[in-house]
């Protein structure tokens, strides 16, 4: 691990409480949910993180607690340097604090989560679906939501499937 | 006709992001898209607006939402590379590298030199053609209708090379895990011989056509004006975080498929109007086409693809000779390779920004979560802070001027 990023390890440890896993030069930090905008704001005030470059979830279905990693990508443009941090969150109403106060990026972001995981973010200026339509049911990239088909028709079955298909009838 | 009436748009849901005056009635709401020419694509934009004034801007996307994070997480590592080409159609070549180098990274494969030297002059050739498609749509945009032309004539001719190599003009899937599909063609050096030949001065052309042109400078200087701390706070990259000032090119700093060994500038300018993104694509057209010049001079002999074969399927000729062979080709085209329980985070310099790749294995041979950082979706995401007080007109010449790509956004 790079020695600047052992020094931004350690006081997050410290203060935070996280712990950290390393795979191919990359670091990951993991922190719960309640010190992430804490977190945030030190790395971009006090070490140049200026830049949040990707924010993303993944879903561990079945598992509950937890069931879901809510990922933060930064980038420091001043140092050229990258870190990872992960908040863990449990799959029964899913709910971390929204980032939009020190990311202003996050706000579409966090909306793309909320879409796609059905993860609530605390305190967003604009929680509305930002992919999906406005009406849709489900969250698409849950392990636990179907990749979804086409059903074949042949023609002892094709009245059958035609009633329950969604196209607009006359 | 008459059973169609016109809707009035509802406040209701947009109420948190309007200002007070649109709820009384004094300003309108109104929508731009998503089948309006000028945005691009399949983008929605509910405009607010004071007479032509445009008071706030909302854009609506997902109307392109196919669903390729999820639908690659059914299918194999070498499988789902074809629907990277489909996510910024733009840059086809760009997407097939970002998502290699990031299994490359996962599972620990290297790369041959001549490999990574055709990767380089393929990337290279698809961001001019991008930035000439760029060049293209917002000269029509501002109606330049010459400019578009003379761009779409020189994008055919790369479009010809990358048929030439890889057999399809747009969806590619050339580059693969451990290297690119098959070699070059002997008549590769001469296409793109003939094109760095000819290109200069087809740029010195559309610069004579745009760049101190009267009315290209009234539609562009001061427009759409954005400052590198806002830029950062919004994760706008590429060129448009270059036309405000921050120098953020990942060629230069943190170099991939041996990009250092090239001699190239990043253009940077400070303005941070629509004029100083023009400048900066357009000189960003001759660095990529010195790069490619010095990539094809420097061009090693050797092998295209890795030989590692329990990731690399083996050439066909191989395949009749060798019982091993055949065994690697049925099982890396029907089970697929695995790659460790881990994730990983790479990013490549597209034409539009960082584009990176979340990627992460669970032990099988499928990507358990494939997210990707498109930088066209955070560049949009600032258009709304921009945009304000300024007319519809330019409007349209700040929405060309980020470079949207909605296949890009939307995934």
């Amino acid at each position: 691990m790079d020695t600047r990023l052992e020094k931004i390890v350690k006081v997050l440890q410290e203060k935070a409480n996280a712990t950290y896993e390393e795979f191919r030069d990359e670091v990951h930090v993991f922190i719960n949910a309640g010190q992430i905008v804490d977190a945030l704001t030190f790395l971009r005030d006090e070490h140049q993180f200026s830049l949040l470059s990707a924010m993303t979830a993944v879903d561990y279905w079945p598992e509950e607690s937890p069931r879901f990693h809510v990922i933060y990508q930064l980038t420091s443009l001043t140092q050229n340097l990258s870190i990872q941090l992960r908040v863990l969150v449990n799959g029964d109403q899913p709910k971390v604090p929204t980032a939009t106060r020190v990311f202003e990026v996050a706000n579409w972001r966090e909306r793309e989560i909320m879409d796609m995981f059905g993860i609530d973010f605390d305190g967003h200026p604009d929680p509305r679906r930002i992919l999906m339509p406005e009406d849709w049911e489900g969250h698409p990239l849950r392990k636990d939501y179907p990749l979804g088909y086409e059903e074949p028709q042949f023609t002892f079955n094709f009245e059958e499937i035609d009633l329950r298909k969604p196209y607009a009838k006359e | 006709m008459s059973e169609y009436q016109l809707q009035e748009i509802p406040v209701g849901p947009y109420k948190h992001l309007v200002s007070e005056r649109a709820l009384t009635g004094e300003t309108m709401l109104l929508n731009m898209g998503p089948q309006h020419p000028s945005t691009h694509g399949v983008l929605r934009l509910l405009l607010e607006l004071d007479g032509e004034i445009v008071i706030n801007c909302i854009p609506d996307i997902g109307f392109l939402h196919t669903g390729i994070e999820k639908n690659m997480e059914a299918k194999t590592y070498l499988k789902a590379e074809v629907m990277t080409d489909r996510l910024d159609y733009m840059n086809n070549m760009g997407n097939n590298l970002a998502y290699v180098m990031a299994v490359e990274k996962l599972v620990g494969l290297d790369v041959p030199p001549r490999a990574q030297a055709l990767r380089v002059i393929l990337t290279e050739l698809q961001r001019i053609a991008s930035h000439l498609v760029w060049l293209g749509t917002s000269g029509l945009d501002l109606a330049a209708m010459s400019v578009f032309l003379y761009c779409f004539r020189e994008r055919e001719i790369i479009l010809d090379i990358f048929e030439l190599v890889s057999g399809q003009r747009m969806m590619v899937t050339y580059f693969r895990p451990g290297g690119v599909w098959r070699d070059v063609p002997v008549e590769f050096e001469a296409a793109v011989r003939n094109f760095i030949k000819i290109f200069p001065k087809r740029i010195d052309e559309y610069e004579a056509l745009l760049t101190k042109n009267p009315l290209w400078l009234d539609r562009m200087v001061g427009i759409g004006k954005l400052d590198a701390a806002t830029a950062l706070q919004h994760g706008v990259t590429g060129p448009m975080l270059r036309a405000s000032g921050v120098n953020w090119d990942l060629r230069k700093i943190r170099p991939y498929a041996g990009y250092e060994q090239y001699d190239f500038n990043v253009p940077v300018e400070t303005k941070g109007d629509t004029y100083a993104r023009y400048i900066v694509r357009v000189q960003e057209l001759r660095e990529s086409l010195k790069i490619v010049e010095q990539a094809l001079n420097k061009l090693p002999m050797g092998p295209v693809c890795s030989d590692n074969r329990k990731f690399v399927p083996p050439p066909r000729s191989e395949i009749g000779t060798s019982m091993e062979a055949l065994i690697h080709h049925f099982k890396l085209w029907t089970e697929g390779f695995v790659a460790p329980k881990a994730s990983i985070y790479s990013a490549v310099e597209s034409p539009r920004g960082e584009l990176g790749v979340y990627l992460e294995g669970d032990g099988g041979p499928k990507p358990y979560r494939v997210h990707w950082r498109t930088p066209s979706f955070d560049n949009l995401s600032v258009v709304s802070k921009i945009v304000k007080g300024h007319l519809v007109a330019d409007l349209i010449a700040i929405l060309a001027s980020i470079d949207i790509v909605l296949g890009d956004i939307d995934r």
